[in-house]
């Protein structure tokens, strides 16, 4: 043990944010793979359901030639991104809220911004897994052929579209205890999901959800993939205004959320 | 250089509830303070204010002789909170190298399990842990990255005999390395093992402040009951030094902290003495004593 106590203020430096973050990330990408419900949920089941809608139909096309294996792939993309976003963070916010990990972090020199920041890199590196399971399962189980660049271009547009469901993960994890935090998550997004046709086409589904989903961010999340295999969608414009006023009101909501339990706990 | 800990007529209040009401204290570098009180005085709500973690509604907060929340002050202090969690899925080596990674010049992970009494742990899952060894990770985690100033609320609370005995060694370590100690505790005997500086806090307001010595000595700690023939003449009663709870003919009910004394100018006075009972009084009992005695000198 030694002796620091004549070390003035100026000489001690915080460790510095990037290797912060790195450390953060890192403990929480560990901490979500060992939740197997996390795992499960956001990993597998977007696999499982792709080999119930999509493989049956994975070598099919659409009358103007473009694949029906890879539009459903790309559709169970937008519903596994959109999935990790909302329960990581409506779950996991929840549960650290209930646990009161805040609380104890909340006195280390660990800035809320980097816990957070970490949070949000975590989710993104596992959107990317459950991107590469499914659009690997696609490829090497169900024979969908699409040039790399495409599946990239499905695979960025996915994870640059998925600031409202981060938004929205935050709203649920702030607004909800830990009890109710999972019922929500699944009420809202399962919801969302089936009337914006990520699990059947539109076409499919009765009248009322198509009339509907044209007013759902998850319909417009999912245009931005299968726009990038060149379906005849909406203008990505509007799409990506959509996007935009959905994370701004659920931003605004979970902000909201926030800041009350802010003054709560740390007023 | 500036203190650890300044307090300048900090106030809390929630709702309708002043917690702290008025609190002056400076807290040099190397000092070494219990902060005393039942349950409710208002300790807990201090400390959050001295770490920033509650902001005061009125009066002022300084850690290092900067806002509380700056990464420089927090940097340079280890802390233990009451009702605070760590996540369940890591193992105790992992979560407690995850906090060492907060702070800039850490201990190493097998000296902090060693000090908190963890070693044969470290592998184990944080939710699997008891109440007692949960304790001990949250100490670890307090001391984890070598911190110039420990704040410890309630730390020995769940911890048997010999867990509590190891804190006491640690932390008496931690002060003679130089090390600033703040704890908060309702049992006396702990304060007085530790501190040499208890600061007393009752009802949001800070009624003693000195060494453990002089609170001892003001504190009446025995409870003394004895029946006497003939009863006491009144004369007699008040040359005792204690304080008297009840009086019922020839029974009497003081509270001491000399009670060897008052069982000494008995019998020097030749009244006998029977059903004598001698236990220490509870901590609120003692506080009782304490603020009247605050009340009685104003």
């Amino acid at each position: 043990m030694s002796s620091s106590v004549t070390i003035p203020i100026a000489a001690v430096t915080p460790v510095p944010f990037a290797r912060l973050l790195l450390r953060q990330t890192l403990a929480e990408i560990r901490i979500r793979r060992r939740i197997p419900a996390f795992s499960v949920v956001n990993l597998a089941l977007p696999v499982v359901f792709y080999a119930f809608f999509g493989l049956p139909v994975a070598q099919r096309f659409f009358a103007d030639g473009r694949s029906v294996g890879a539009h459903v792939l790309a559709s169970f993309g937008a519903y596994a991104v959109g999935s990790v976003m909302v329960y990581a963070f409506g779950i996991g916010v929840a549960n650290e809220r209930a646990m009161r990990i805040d609380l104890l972090l909340r006195a280390t020199p660990l800035p809320p911004a980097v816990h957070l920041l970490a949070k949000i890199v975590t989710a993104l590196v596992y959107s990317c897994i459950s991107l590469a399971l499914l659009i690997g399962f696609g490829v090497l189980v169900g024979g969908v052929r699409q040039p790399p660049g495409v599946w990239l271009s499905v695979a960025l547009r996915l994870l640059g579209g998925s600031l409202p469901f981060i938004a929205l993960g935050f709203l649920i994890g702030y607004r909800y205890g830990s009890n109710a935090a999972p019922a929500v998550a699944n009420l809202v997004y399962l919801p969302l999901s089936f009337a914006s046709g990520l699990f059947m086409p539109l076409d499919q589904l009765p009248g009322f959800v198509r009339a509907i989903a044209p007013w759902l961010p998850t319909y417009h999340y999912a245009q931005l993939a299968w726009n990038a295999l060149g379906a005849p969608t909406e203008r990505m414009g509007i799409s990506v205004l959509w996007l935009a006023g959905y994370t701004a009101i659920f931003l605004t909501l979970a902000l909201r959320a926030y800041r009350r339990e802010e003054d709560r706990k740390f007023g | 250089m500036a203190p650890v800990v300044e307090l300048v007529a900090a106030r809390k209040r929630f709702g309708n509830v002043e917690a702290v009401r008025g609190v002056d204290l400076t807290i040099e570098p190397g000092e070494v303070v219990a902060m005393l009180g039942p349950n409710g005085a208002g300790k807990t709500t201090s400390i959050s204010l001295m770490l920033g973690l509650r902001q005061p509604t009125s009066g002022v907060a300084r850690l290092f002789g900067l806002p509380p929340d700056d990464r420089r002050a927090r940097s340079r202090c280890g802390v233990m909170l009451q009702e605070s969690g760590v996540t369940a899925v890591l193992t105790v080596a992992e979560i407690v190298d995850l906090f060492r990674g907060y702070y800039p010049a850490p201990l190493p992970t097998e000296r902090v399990l060693a000090l908190a009494g963890l070693t044969d742990k470290a592998g184990i899952f944080t939710g699997r842990l008891s109440g007692g060894e949960r304790q001990r990770l949250y100490f670890a985690l307090a001391i984890c990255g070598d911190p110039e100033a420990l704040f410890l609320d309630e730390p020995s609370v769940g911890m048997d005999v010999t867990a509590r005995r190891g804190m006491v060694e640690t932390i008496r370590a931690f002060a003679a390395a130089g090390k600033t100690i703040v704890l908060t505790t309702h049992y006396l005997d702990e304060a007085d093992q530790l501190a040499r500086r208890i600061v007393v806090i009752d009802h949001g307001v800070v009624i003693a402040d000195a060494p453990p010595l002089q609170i001892k000595a003001r504190v009446a700690s025995k409870r003394v009951s004895f029946s006497t023939t003939p009863p006491l003449t009144d004369e007699l009663l008040a040359a005792l030094p204690a304080r008297v709870l009840e009086r019922d003919g020839a029974r009497v009910r003081l509270l001491s902290g000399e009670p060897e004394r008052v069982l000494q100018i008995l019998f020097e006075r030749g009244v006998r003495v029977h059903e004598l009972e001698v236990v220490g009084a509870d901590l609120e009992e003692a506080f009782v004593s304490l603020t009247r005695g605050r009340e009685a000198a104003s």
